[in-house]
C-alpha cells in the first residue's frame, strides 16, 4: 500500500503526461506545441524520480528539457514567424489520423490489459548508487555496457561532423 | 490503490498514440519532430517501467533508455539541420512543399 502523497504525486504527473501530450499534437500553434513537450518530457522525468531512478531523471531533464527543446525553440524561431498559425487539418487527414492512433490505442490497450501478470506489485529496490552506474556502463564484463558506450560516442561525433556539413553555408 | 505496471504503461500509450496522431496529420516538420520525440519518450518509459518491475536488481533497462536519449539528442539535432537546409532552399518547411528530390 503506498503513501496519499505519492498517490496524488503519480496522478498528477499521469494526468500532465496525457494532458500536454495531447495538446503538444493538437495545438495549431508550433512554439506553444514545443512548450507543451517541455512539460510532457518534465513529468517523463518526474516518473523516473518517482520510480527510484534520479540518474535518468536528471539526464532527461539536462538532455531533453535544456538541450532538445532548446534547439526546437531556435528552429522554430529561425524558419516562421511568433504569430503563426499551421492551417487548419483537413477533415480527411484528420480522420486517417485518428483511425490510425485509435486502432493503435485499443489494440495496443487490449494486449495490455488481458495479461494480468503486469497488475504486479512494486517490488523492493536498493537505491542505484552512482557508483554502480558508473562501475556497470564502463565495464567490460559479462552484462556491462562499454561497447554502446563507445558505439554512442563514436556516433554523437558522426552527428557532430554530419550537423556542421548538412547546416553550413555553401 | 496500489500503484503497479499498468498505472504506467498505460499512460506512456497514450502518449505513443497521441505521437502516431501528430505524426500523420501534422505537416510542419518540425512539428512532425515534435510528434517523434513524443513517440521515443514513451518507448523510454516503458523500458525502465518493466525494468523497475520485472528486473529491479539490474539496471540494463536505464542503460537502454540512456542509450536512446543519447541517440534521441543526435537525431534531432541533425534533423533540424537538414530542417534549415530545406528551409533556406524552399522558403518553407511543409511537407508538401518539398518536393525537388521527386522524380
Amino acid at each position: 500500500m503506498e503513501s496519499v502523497g505519492s498517490i496524488i504525486m503519480y496522478m498528477v504527473v499521469v494526468a500532465a503526461i496525457i494532458i500536454f501530450s495531447v495538446l503538444a499534437v493538437t495545438s495549431r500553434k508550433i512554439l506553444r506545441s514545443a512548450t507543451y513537450l517541455l512539460f510532457t518530457l518534465f513529468a517523463t522525468a518526474a516518473i523516473y524520480f518517482q520510480l527510484g531512478y534520479e540518474f535518468l531523471g536528471a539526464v532527461q531533464i539536462a538532455v531533453y528539457a535544456g538541450g532538445i527543446v532548446v534547439l526546437f525553440v531556435f528552429s522554430i524561431l529561425l524558419t516562421s514567424k511568433p504569430g503563426d498559425k499551421s492551417e487548419k487539418l483537413t477533415s480527411k487527414k484528420k480522420v486517417v489520423g485518428l483511425i490510425a492512433s485509435v486502432a493503435m490505442l485499443l489494440v495496443a490497450g487490449y494486449a495490455l490489459l488481458s495479461r494480468c501478470g503486469f497488475f504486479a506489485q512494486l517490488p523492493a529496490m536498493e537505491g542505484v548508487t552512482m557508483d554502480r552506474i558508473g562501475t556497470e556502463l564502463l565495464s567490460s564484463s559479462h552484462g556491462g555496457m562499454l561497447l554502446p558506450f563507445e558505439a554512442i560516442s563514436v556516433l554523437l561525433l558522426a552527428c557532430i561532423i554530419g550537423g556542421i556539413v548538412v547546416a553550413r553555408k555553401r | 490503490m496500489e500503484i503497479s505496471m499498468m498505472y504506467y504503461l498505460i499512460p506512456s500509450l497514450i502518449m505513443f498514440c497521441c505521437g502516431v496522431y501528430g505524426f500523420i496529420t501534422r505537416k510542419n516538420m518540425i512539428a512532425i519532430l515534435i510528434s517523434l520525440e513524443l513517440m521515443l519518450n514513451a518507448v523510454d518509459i516503458n523500458f525502465v517501467v518493466f525494468n523497475r518491475f520485472l528486473f529491479p536488481g539490474q539496471l540494463d533497462g536505464m542503460f537502454f533508455t540512456l542509450f536512446a536519449i543519447a541517440i534521441a539528442a543526435a537525431e534531432t539535432a541533425l534533423a533540424i539541420a537538414i530542417i534549415i537546409n530545406i528551409f533556406r532552399s524552399n522558403k518553407t518547411i511543409d511537407v508538401d512543399d518539398a518536393t525537388k528530390m521527386k522524380f
